[in-house]
């Protein structure tokens, strides 16, 4: 199977189900490990990196993590594929993009919940991914891929610092936890700035759709764990399971009812604006399709817009972007083509001429 | 759109929301009383990368101070980086660079992790036999790349079988 297989469907991570999916997009959970034995990847030679890799495939490939596991050795893949697994959210762009070409590789869950990247930053970055606030199943997930591969290799780890990695921000549970929520009202209302500092000040990160240094397009923004060392696993879950989520998700919803209660014509006109734009326009842009897409979002969720379902428009977000859509269309296409091509699919999705 | 301070009717511009035993508790004041409140927003917490970054890049600024003069010399045997490397990229070489680098690292960690010091979460069922193992597949490991650099591939490939014997005990 290659990557272009998996381009007509989203990913589990965007089936739209999940709880408190109308906010939460998905849960999503990354480990960072290293192999005692060899230098971290930056540090490595040639030879000790084909060394790993080989290592490293050859046991989450014996091991049968899940059927049908997808191996793609990105060095050797197209710039396209690479561009789809990166809007599919399998593989971080620095992987992509392969600084110093390292001979690295993805291995991918059949049903797309789980990615393992072989010499990223680390020489091993698990991560599991699922729709909707899952954190608890995600963990449970990663905690036994991780139990699993630490069967046949042996992990660096020291007592103090506990699992080591390249850069120190990681050290210690090796843990990332994410969430992707939506958060249009509180775009509307303004009041989003002061989401993110609030998330600062509780130590999280706040970032757009495709993580470091991304715009939050369509709303769509990643609240995600900075400490690693000197809190358990189990500590970081319940924070973001009790206080993090539900103060997020009552802040939205908040504010969703102060638009309708204070402004509901104007909240329609950009629902339906949006809509009327999607289903009319000839020439579209990513950014302003993800804006689109957010309103409309807003407007099925809240039942103001009862012309197309969630499971579509979260499709949208992804089979809109770039690689997907050229990969779709199964056409090279110039960003001007991709616009006219963007508004017809959008358009044949979405039921209109 | 705006929302009105809870106790007056300047513009709210500090929210709050807390959830106690199931009960949501909305706090919506203006600057003034925000202040009085204790709910006035403290110095803005800087995120972690950018926080490594500075204090990496302040301290490399004074090689005149002692500490960090000696700290910057040195040199992780095993993997050959020196702390100044290590501020230049913020990437460590090496598992070992934890150990050599442990007196200048801690409290960098300390204040990268909300002031966490030391490891308490997950421990790899085989951490007990892990760490003299790790030194041990470092040592064999390096000495298999001077062996192949060397071109001594009769030493390299007995090197490999013990490498393997010791990844691969089954």
């Amino acid at each position: 199977m290659t990557p272009g297989r998996m381009v007509e469907q989203a990913g589990e991570w965007l089936r739209g189900s999940g709880p408190q999916s109308d906010i939460v997009i998905s849960s999503r959970i990354r480990l960072a490990r290293n192999l005692a034995g060899y230098p971290f990847v930056n540090r490595g030679s040639r030879r000790q990196h084909h060394d790993l890799l080989d290592a490293c495939r050859k046991r989450i490939v014996d091991k049968r993590l899940a059927e049908n596991i997808l191996w793609v050795p990105i060095d050797d893949a197209l710039p396209i594929d690479r561009q789809l697994l990166v809007e599919r959210h399998l593989i971080s762009r620095p992987f992509a993009a392969g600084k110093n070409n390292v001979p690295r590789g993805v291995a991918v869950g059949g049903d797309e919940t789980f990615a393992i990247m072989v010499n990223e930053e680390d020489h091993l970055r698990i991560q599991v991914l699922r729709s909707g606030m899952q954190l608890t199943e995600a963990f449970d997930q990663i905690n036994r891929i991780d139990n699993v591969l630490e069967e046949s290799v042996d992990y660096a780890y020291s007592r103090r610092f506990g699992y080591l990695t390249a850069c120190p921000t990681n050290v210690g549970t090796g843990i990332r936890v994410s969430v992707m929520v939506h958060l249009p009202a509180l775009r509307l209302t303004g009041e989003i700035e002061k989401v993110k500092r609030a998330a600062q000040q509780m130590h999280l990160a706040v970032r757009g759709m495709f993580g470091e240094g991304s715009e939050a397009q369509g709303d769509l923004y990643q609240v995600s764990n900075q400490t690693t060392l000197g809190k358990t696993e189990q500590e970081l879950l319940a924070d973001f399971e009790h206080t993090v989520v539900p103060q997020i998700v009552a802040y939205e919803h908040q504010a969703r009812q102060l638009l309708i209660k204070q402004r509901p014509h104007q909240l329609d006109d950009r629902i339906h604006r949006a809509w009327g734009t999607l289903t009319h326009a000839r020439v579209l842009g990513t950014d302003e399709v993800l804006q689109l897409l957010s309103h409309v979002r807003l407007g099925v969720n809240l039942g103001r817009l009862e012309t197309t379902d969630i499971r579509t428009v979260n499709e949208l977000f992804l089979l809109t972007q770039p690689a997907h859509l050229q990969k779709i269309t199964n056409e090279a296409m110039n960003p001007a083509a991709r616009r006219v091509a963007r508004a017809k699919m959008i358009r044949q999705r979405l039921g209109a001429r | 759109m705006k929302r009105k301070c809870d106790k007056c009717s300047r513009p709210a511009t500090h929210h709050s929301v807390e959830i106690v035993k199931g009960e949501k508790i909305e706090k919506h004041l203006c600057d003034a009383h925000a202040a009085e409140e204790g709910l006035s927003l403290q110095a803005v917490h800087t995120p972690i990368n950018e926080l490594l970054t500075n204090f990496v890049k302040l301290h490399a600024g004074v090689e005149s101070d002692d500490d960090t003069k000696t700290a910057g010399d040195l040199v992780c045997d095993q993997c050959g980086i020196t702390f100044s490397d290590f501020r230049e990229s913020s990437l460590l070489g090496c598992p070992h660079c934890y150990t050599t680098f442990e007196a200048p690292l801690g409290p960098l960690l300390e204040r990268a992790h909300e002031g966490g010091t030391h490891h308490i979460g997950k421990v790899p069922r085989r951490a007990g036999v892990a760490e003299q193992r790790q030194a041990q597949l470092s040592r064999l490991r390096r000495r298999l790349d001077d062996a192949v650099e060397a071109e001594d591939y009769e030493l390299a490939a007995q090197l490999r079988d013990e490498l393997t014997t010791m990844e691969d005990p089954s």
